[in-house]
């Protein structure tokens, strides 16, 4: 159904929205549309509100005190802030991978387990069993704790951490995966994993992921959006952003002027 | 009131010290110039230098007076009696020395011993000797540390650092009385057990199952020789602190946990958090006297409603119940600070699954704080074992080992009430089992609270 060439349909779109904590403007009539074709990459100077955009992508500012969201933002044409829509099926189609990874204390089968018992996506253990093998293959996992899924999620090392983190969001087959810095914690190594994973899952999830890492951006994204001060300053395809910025802004940012 | 004098003018004298030290390193600032270094310390340092040296051996022999002075005084005005007349007993000397102080004091209007109007003068006398001796000797001291003080003063002598450790030997002393005092209490509870246990064997104390400590007085009297298996006590302890009172005091300290620290309003929050820790300051005797004038006549309706004919009117449910409402803020403070200890991550890994917040609790934070909150039981049922008012109010005397909640029990710290007031013999078992019972309950807590701190302390360990 792409309308032109280039410009596929978009998964979520987002029209000017602002978002205020208390008095505080953080966001200021942001517009942007997400695709399910390409990885979206966010970024931006520390504070310049790219995580609080992120966040309202999935309604988590709802679980902020005196968070208050205005505008419209749609997933496949339907307002998620409309009062028709349950945040419980919304979190369900919009995953999100956080900034530390945060496995819960359960083993690791439990763990990716989580999603689809909350949403009663498995009929039988041999289903479940099904489920979880597939999410830790998707987030390549798989080979390396196959042998120990009764064991702590917490005990392994920070790069399987965030994947198991990818694994338990992609679980439950989401349509959209929110990424919160997810490398910002990791060691090269494990950044260089995700980073491939990221890459993996592309085309079957619509992902978003906030970086403060311009190069890391340049990697794993096909487009970029610039924030500055709670505004979108520019947002156009990874190789335009970083080779031919228009704004000023977003050249001096780029170029290490600032941020 | 003369040792009294001797204190105020003993502590006056220091602080002339004080300000003789002070001054004299004035003199030296002044000599030296300003700058640091020029003189090491400040002069308040070299003033409470001096201070502490003059003050120390003459507060030491004032204590020591205090504390040995009517023995010495005693030993005088005895010593004084010809050794025929000598009191042939302990027990009447210290009656004799009872008059004498009570004619000098003036609060005895006559004598029975004739023996004590003679000894009055002598003991007025070796008492004023003493008080101005030790007056003497403490002032005497207090002139010779000051000024052996004064005489150390120097441009850089290091009146800071010395000053700064005797800081610290105080605090250490300050700390060191709480730690002595409950080694104290140890020590007597088992002297008083151990003189319990030479009567009453430690197998039978432990295991029997027939509590009654009434003993005959006279040999010719009818009445039993008293059975002291204290399982019946032990038992209704558990019975009401452990058991029905942790009932309550659980599901209800855990769920207003959980509202407080993930559903409330911080605003809300701010004003629920102090109301539910106001309980705790609650006097337990008013929680007695409501379990024992409200709920206990509910109770007793209850088990006759439900055709219980002989329903006692002190019952273990009323008294746990109670309880249970009086430790709840123990075991909700305790969760509400493991679960607000739960990272935030955590919650919202759970939230961005698409959990409710129900769900996010019960699978996630509750697991999570699980071991904080186990400590927080712990140490709430550490608090209703020995927990003594509501008990005695409301539970009854009666040793029943017993499991319906309707009947009468009774606890170790109500026996213990009830053994040691009134007018006991201090030779009896009856009354020496007081503190058997007393060693049994601190060591019961002793352990659960060493058990709950580690378990909070591993807890705490884990997400730092």
């Amino acid at each position: 159904m792409n309308t032109a060439a280039g410009s596929p349909v978009p998964k979520m779109t987002a029209r000017n929205v602002n978002v205020f904590y208390g008095q505080k403007q953080a966001i200021k009539d942001v517009s942007i549309d997400v695709s399910r074709e390409h990885v979206t990459a966010f970024i931006g100077p520390s504070g310049c509100g790219k995580s609080t955009f992120l966040r309202c992508l999935n309604r988590m500012n709802d679980t902020v005190d005196g968070a208050r969201v205005e505008g419209r933002i749609e997933l496949d044409g339907q307002d998620i802030y409309a009062s028709v829509m349950d945040v419980v099926q919304l979190r369900a189609r919009v995953g999100m991978v956080f900034q530390k990874p945060n496995p819960f204390p359960k083993s690791i089968y439990e763990n990716v387990a989580y999603g689809p018992r909350l949403h009663g996506l498995a009929r039988s253990r041999a289903d479940m069993d099904e489920i979880v093998e597939s999410a830790l293959r998707r987030a390549g996992l798989w080979d390396e704790v196959k042998d120990r899924l009764g064991e702590s999620g917490t005990a392994m090392s920070g790069g399987q951490q965030q994947r198991l983190c990818i694994a338990r969001a992609i679980a439950v087959d989401p349509e959209v995966i929110l990424m919160d810095e997810p490398c910002s914690a990791l060691d090269p190594i494990a950044t260089a994993r995700i980073e491939e994973l990221i890459d993996e899952l592309r085309g079957r999830y619509a992902i978003v992921i906030v970086t403060h890492n311009m190069q890391q951006a340049a990697r794993v994204s096909q487009k970029t959006a610039f924030f500055h001060l709670g505004t979108l300053v520019e947002y156009d395809d990874t190789s335009a952003i970083f080779t031919n910025p228009k704004a000023t802004r977003t050249k001096d940012y780029i170029t290490g002027r600032y941020g | 009131m003369r040792l009294l004098i001797a204190f105020a003018l003993v502590i006056g004298l220091a602080g002339i010290a004080y300000l003789m030290g002070r001054a004299r390193a004035g003199r030296m600032v002044a000599a030296a110039g300003a700058g640091i270094g020029a003189v090491h310390s400040r002069p308040v340092y070299h003033g409470a230098y001096v201070a502490v040296l003059a003050l120390t051996p003459a507060l030491l022999v004032l204590a020591g007076w205090g504390i040995a002075g009517e023995r010495v005084i005693e030993a005088q005005v005895l010593g004084s009696l010809p050794a025929a007349e000598r009191p042939a007993t302990p027990n009447d000397a210290q009656a004799l020395m009872n008059e004498v102080r009570g004619l000098v004091r003036q609060d005895l209007p006559q004598a029975f011993n004739p023996l004590a109007p003679k000894l009055t003068p002598v003991y007025e006398a070796a008492s004023s000797n003493g008080d101005l001796l030790a007056g003497a000797l403490a002032v005497a001291l207090l002139a010779m540390g000051g000024l052996w003080g004064l005489s150390r003063l120097r441009p850089d002598f290091r009146a800071r650092n010395r000053v700064e450790s005797q800081v610290r030997i105080l605090l250490l002393l300050a700390s060191a009385v709480a730690i002595l005092t409950t080694f104290g209490i140890v020590l007597s509870l088992i002297f008083e057990s151990l003189r319990f246990f030479q009567m009453v064997s430690p197998v039978e104390f432990l295991t029997g199952l027939q509590w009654s400590p009434q003993t005959a007085i006279r040999a010719d009297q009818v009445g039993s020789t008293g059975a002291f298996g204290a399982v019946p006590l032990f038992w209704g302890t558990i019975f009401i602190g452990a058991i029905i009172a942790m009932a309550v005091a659980i599901p209800l300290g855990l769920m207003s946990a959980i509202y407080l620290t993930q559903y409330a309003q911080p605003r809300l929050r701010r004003w629920l958090k102090p109301i539910l820790e106001l309980l705790a300051g609650v006097p337990t005797v008013v929680y007695g006297f409501f379990a024992a004038l409200t709920v206990a006549p509910l109770v007793r309706s209850l088990a006759l409603a439900l055709g219980m004919t002989d329903a006692s009117s002190d019952s273990a449910l009323a008294a746990g119940l109670v309880m249970g409402v009086m430790i709840i803020p123990f075991v909700s403070s305790m969760a509400d600070d493991s679960l607000a200890a739960v990272p935030r991550a955590m919650r919202d890994g759970s939230l961005a699954m698409g959990a409710t917040m129900s769900e996010t609790v019960k699978k996630v934070l509750v697991p999570a704080a699980l071991p904080g909150i186990i400590g927080g039981v712990l140490l709430a049922v550490s608090r209703a074992i020995g927990e003594t008012m509501i008990v005695v109010m409301a539970a009854g005397l009666a040793a029943n080992l017993t499991a319906n909640p309707f009947d009468s029990v009774t606890t170790v710290t109500t026996q213990i009430v009830a053994l040691l007031t009134g007018d006991q013999e201090f030779d009896s078992a009856k009354t020496l089992s007081a503190f058997a019972l007393g060693l049994v309950l601190f060591v019961m807590t002793l352990i659960l609270n060493i058990y709950a701190l580690a378990v909070v302390k591993r807890y705490r360990e884990a997400y730092e």
